[in-house]
């Protein structure tokens, strides 16, 4: 896949951490403002999507970035159920049990295993969407004209 | 408000009416955009900016993906005019559409105004969830304490849409499947 015109080259440039930035943002606050791993998720796919698209085979290495991504999605999903089994360790019998301290409600660091969550999953959403999109993309150059 | 989601609905209606009948396939994608950026509209509205923000994202990036497809496939849809079968599917088709649009006016004029029964049923969630879970987003709150179950079957489905789409689209795979056959053939 061949890359855009210069405009939008540093375009994508330009708006692209920002875009990324604001993922994790959403993501790690999913505990105190509206969001969460799902949305912030899809927002950091967003902003992989449009480096992508503008950049093509010059920037990624299509084919070694799906590898990756793979292992980063599956990876997320195991940490996920691994933190909800986490609960039978400190002494209770309940699958997705809060055994963190919970802090005090409002500040960044609270809500007990919440954020761990929020974390994994928004990283397995952003994965599982660019996987997607790259193997349309990879589908497209592999079949023949 | 009730009288602002009655018109941004009708504008929905409006605009996948046109999506069904547009001769441009690009047109139709795009008129199918107005749908889901007025839902976004609505959710605002109803006071959900959680499902507003996911909306919002999700629906851009099914529009870029399907602007790409159909810029690379052809822009025009084929009519074919209907024969028996197809008459008959329709027939059927309506019939059924009135069968179940009976039932719900009988099901909604039992309801609730709109919203009171759901309040009710969630108000064991909403009192001094913040204190049980230490959230101050009570919809943070809800899917990952409460519904922890949901949200894990949620990334369960993630992953096995990924593993579906991979499985039908990595044509590498195929090709090199494809030729230890012939070898093997060859061979015998």
């Amino acid at each position: 896949m061949k890359g855009m015109s210069i405009i939008v080259k540093k375009t994508a440039q330009l708006i692209s951490g920002m875009i990324f930035i604001y993922g994790i943002y959403v993501i790690v606050h999913g505990h105190l403002t509206p969001g969460g791993g799902f949305a912030g998720g899809v927002i950091l796919a967003g902003s992989l999507i449009l480096v992508t698209l503008a950049y093509g085979e010059e920037f990624f290495k299509l084919v070694r970035e799906e590898m990756g991504t793979t292992i980063v999605e599956s990876l997320a999903t195991i940490s996920v159920i691994l933190i909800a089994v986490g609960g039978f360790l400190f002494g209770s019998k309940i699958f997705f049990n809060n055994f963190l301290p919970r802090g005090t409600v409002g500040e960044l660091v609270s809500a007990g295993v919440l954020p761990l969550y929020n974390i994994f999953v928004g990283t397995e959403v952003a994965s599982s969407i660019f996987i997607i999109f790259l193997s349309l993309i990879i589908f497209k150059e592999e079949s023949p004209k | 408000m009730e009288l602002a989601i009655c018109i941004i609905t009708g504008f929905m209606i409006l605009g996948a009416i046109y999506a069904i009948h547009a001769k441009d396939l690009l047109s139709a994608v795009i008129t199918c955009g107005i749908v889901g950026y007025s839902l976004v509209i609505c959710f605002l509205l109803l006071k959900a900016p959680d499902l507003a923000i996911v909306q919002i994202v999700v629906d851009t990036i099914t529009l870029i993906i399907m602007v790409a497809v159909v810029l690379d496939s052809s822009r025009e849809e084929r009519f074919s005019r209907l024969d028996l079968s197809g008459r008959i599917t329709a027939f059927t088709s309506l019939v059924v559409i009135g069968i179940l649009l009976y039932f719900f006016v009988i099901a909604a004029e039992n309801l609730d105004a709109l919203g009171n029964s759901t309040l009710r049923m969630a108000a064991p969630y909403i009192n001094g969830a913040a204190e049980k879970t230490g959230s101050a987003n009570l919809v943070t709150g809800v899917v990952f304490d409460f519904r922890g179950y949901d949200t894990m079957g949620e990334a369960v489905v993630l992953v096995t849409a990924v593993i579906g789409v991979l499985a039908v689209l990595r044509i590498k795979g195929k090709k090199e499947g494809f030729g230890l056959l012939k070898e093997d053939s060859a061979k015998a």
